[in-house]
């Protein structure tokens, strides 16, 4: 993950084999790969413990659909956390698009599914746009406007729902069953979920926006001196964060069915642990979203596998509090063995 | 120096966005009109508040008290706030004492908060009966509690074991792990399991904290960690709803039984799909009719609401007065396929 910050020093001539070694070794460093092979011990465990977790008809499709929704947030969440910023509303922004999701199906009964994707996304980026525009132009710490707009948005929804809710019922039969329906046995919102998370990481991994995130993130002064659009970018970056909330929101609509005005709640917090433990460096510029999408997978399948394991309910929040400081942790000791090897590199030659 | 102007002015102005999504919560208790129809010192007239307007819940136990109104020959008016606030419920209450209503029927927003309202009221001569939702003890007459926990208990132990055959290993979805009632009940319910139903053997308690993800997922690892399970207990409304939506997408559906505690509306579709036997919950309709009939009896002097006072209820029967002036409307009425229809709470 650090290779987006550091260039490397030219490397002097060698053997095919030293490089190949290098490859794997670098792969073998990668944080994406360690959270993955973490994830498949984790299902080869608890599936050994408990066959259906993996091979019964409900343990394979809940084992991919559950982290479609966090998988969602995780991505947007690290556009943003790359820019040395954070979005903590997101999770009041879910539960208020998922309540719209079910009022607009109660108001139109016959809605086509496409455009209340649509909807939801639009709305969940008219609210991104907002933490974006008193980040960007108001230069406050995003901590504290989203931690703002958070309360806000989670006080508009308690006003507007009150003590109501979305039932099952009130939902049409076509949409509900998104939140089960399966393509090759894969279930449809864990695919919509993966091609967002593809998108997004090949955006940020190629194209020049997606590098001037990075840069913004590395060193903010620096970027504006440089001359790079700074304020765009960072705005882009809340809005399509806020987007991804919104279809957050119509999927977890689609999954459970039933939204009160506590749906979503906390749900940020998840987000942002999502990111960093799949390697997303919470002052920004570094990690990729496979990193996060493979962190969101490994929370989610955590939380339904200690279960199954026999591990009480009150213990599972402290493992995976356990797991987000131990990430940040072989981070810190990770690059500080990289600087060591650098500065021995340099001292060398 | 600039920048951190800037910064001010965003933070006032966030503070004041702040502020004025919180007066917005507070600002609609004022649209309910308690001025019409008293009929002045009548002692079978009856006000009904609810904990506010518009919740189907109330509606049915309004209707109820309306049924009994007509039985013993009185009048129930319904007023009440728009929103379920604290003090919200106050202005109501002093208006019908200042009507000189019988008596008010009251669910209370909170504890203590109307307490000095109902006190005056209760100085005035108006009888103050509580239902559903009590205060504390002094402020009110007689308080018409909707089922007590050992019927809640049993009710519920009664309706898993018909559905599973009385043997197999349930698990009970609870709300909070601190929750208190829900607590209470579980106590009661494994004393319940043990004594009488050697062969039901209670293998998992998880908590779904009253949130609808979290008891749906929590729903699916019971499922995943018990392939032998045969029943889930629910006596939380949410999680009863949660359980069922994901037992409606599931192979387990039919084959694992799911009962507890649940609001119709939210069960419906459930009951129709045959996810879900039947569940139970107390009738709202049949706790206004009892409260009217309370407030009846003691505005018309039959009672005081006295440890051991008896009243009439019409088709519920005789009821007596317990200690602490509270009457216990009985056991939780089971809802199934036959007469889910007619509830729209």
């Amino acid at each position: 993950m650090s290779s987006h910050t550091l260039t490397r020093p030219p490397a002097p001539a060698e053997s095919s084999a030293s490089a190949a070694r290098r490859v794997l070794g670098g792969l073998l460093r990668s944080r994406e790969l360690a959270v993955l092979l973490v994830l498949v011990l984790l299902v080869v465990v608890t599936t050994a413990k408990s066959s259906n977790f993996l091979f019964g008809g409900d343990g394979w499709r809940d084992l991919l659909v559950t982290p479609s929704i966090l998988l969602l947030l995780a991505a947007g969440q690290t556009l943003v956390i790359i820019t040395r910023n954070v979005d903590l509303s997101v999770g009041s922004t879910l539960g208020l698009t998922a309540y719209l999701t079910g009022k607009l199906f109660i108001e139109v009964p016959d809605l086509p599914v496409p455009l209340v994707f649509l909807a939801g996304l639009a709305f969940g980026a008219l609210l991104g746009l907002v933490n974006g525009l008193l980040v960007a132009f108001g230069r406050v710490p995003a901590l504290v406007i989203t931690l703002g707009t958070l309360m806000i948005y989670r006080g508009v929804f308690l006003e507007w729902a009150g003590s109501d809710r979305i039932n099952p019922s009130d939902l049409p039969a076509g949409f509900l069953s998104l939140g089960t329906d399966q393509l090759l046995t894969i279930p449809v919102l864990t695919i919509i979920a993966l091609v967002v998370v593809a998108a997004v990481g090949y955006y940020l991994h190629t194209s020049r926006g997606g590098r001037e995130l990075y840069a913004i993130g590395s060193d903010p002064d620096a970027a504006q001196l440089f001359g790079l659009p700074v304020t765009r970018r960072v705005l882009a970056a809340f809005v399509v964060c806020g987007a991804l909330a919104g279809l957050a929101g119509v999927f977890y609509a689609a999954r459970y069915g039933s939204i009160s005005s506590n749906a979503g709640r906390n749900i940020e917090l998840e987000a942002v642990a999502a990111a960093v433990i799949g390697g997303v460096a919470i002052f920004g510029g570094s990690g990729t979203v496979w990193g996060a999408a493979a962190g969101a997978f490994l929370l989610v399948t955590i939380d339904r596998a200690l279960p199954v394991l026999g591990i009480p309910d009150f213990w599972q929040r402290a493992v995976v509090g356990a797991l987000i400081i131990g990430a940040v942790v072989l981070d810190r000791v990770l690059k500080k063995r990289q600087e060591r090897r650098l500065i021995e590199a340099r001292d060398q030659s | 120096m600039k920048n951190l102007q800037k910064r001010t002015a965003a933070l006032a102005g966030l503070a004041l966005l702040a502020s004025l999504g919180l007066t917005a919560c507070g600002s609609d208790d004022d649209g309910g009109d308690g001025g019409d129809g008293g009929s002045g010192g009548d002692s079978s007239s009856i006000t009904m508040i609810p904990k506010n307007l518009g919740n189907p819940y109330f509606d049915a136990s309004t209707a109820g008290a309306e049924a009994a109104a007509e039985e013993f020959g009185g009048s129930v008016e319904e007023v009440g706030p728009d929103t379920a606030t604290p003090d919200s419920q106050v202005s109501f209450i002093n208006t019908a004492a200042q009507q000189g209503a019988g008596a008010v029927v009251v669910s209370a927003n909170d504890p203590s908060a109307i307490c000095d309202a109902l006190e005056e009221a209760s100085s005035a001569g108006v009888k103050v009966v509580t239902f559903d939702s009590d205060t504390e003890p002094e402020c009110r007459d007689i308080f018409v509690n909707q089922a007590d926990a050992a019927g809640i208990a049993a009710k519920q132990v009664e309706l898993i074991a018909a559905q599973i055959g009385d043997e197999g290993e349930v698990a009970i979805l609870s709300a909070a792990a601190n929750a208190t009632n829900q607590n209470a009940w579980i106590e009661l319910m494994e004393a319940d399991l043990e004594e009488n139903h050697p062969n039901i053997e209670l293998v998992d308690i998880v908590y779904g904290d009253d949130d609808d993800q979290k008891s749906f997922d929590q729903t699916a690892a019971l499922l995943s960690a018990h392939p032998n399970l045969k029943g889930i207990i629910s006596p939380t409304t949410v999680g009863i709803a949660a359980a069922a939506r994901y037992l409606s997408t599931s192979d387990a559906k039919g084959k694992v039984a799911l009962t507890g505690l649940g609001a119709p509306s939210q069960m419906k579709a459930f009951i129709e799909d045959g996810t879900v036997t039947e569940f139970a919950l107390w009738n709202p309709e049949d706790l206004g009719y009892l409260a009217a009939f309370a407030a009846n009896a003691l505005a018309s002097g039959d009672i005081e609401g006295a440890e051991g006072d008896t009243f009439e209820a019409g088709k519920l029967g005789e009821y007596t007065v317990g200690a602490d002036g509270v009457v216990v409307l009985g056991e939780p009425y089971v809802f199934d396929a036959e007469n889910i229809d007619q509830f729209k709470f």
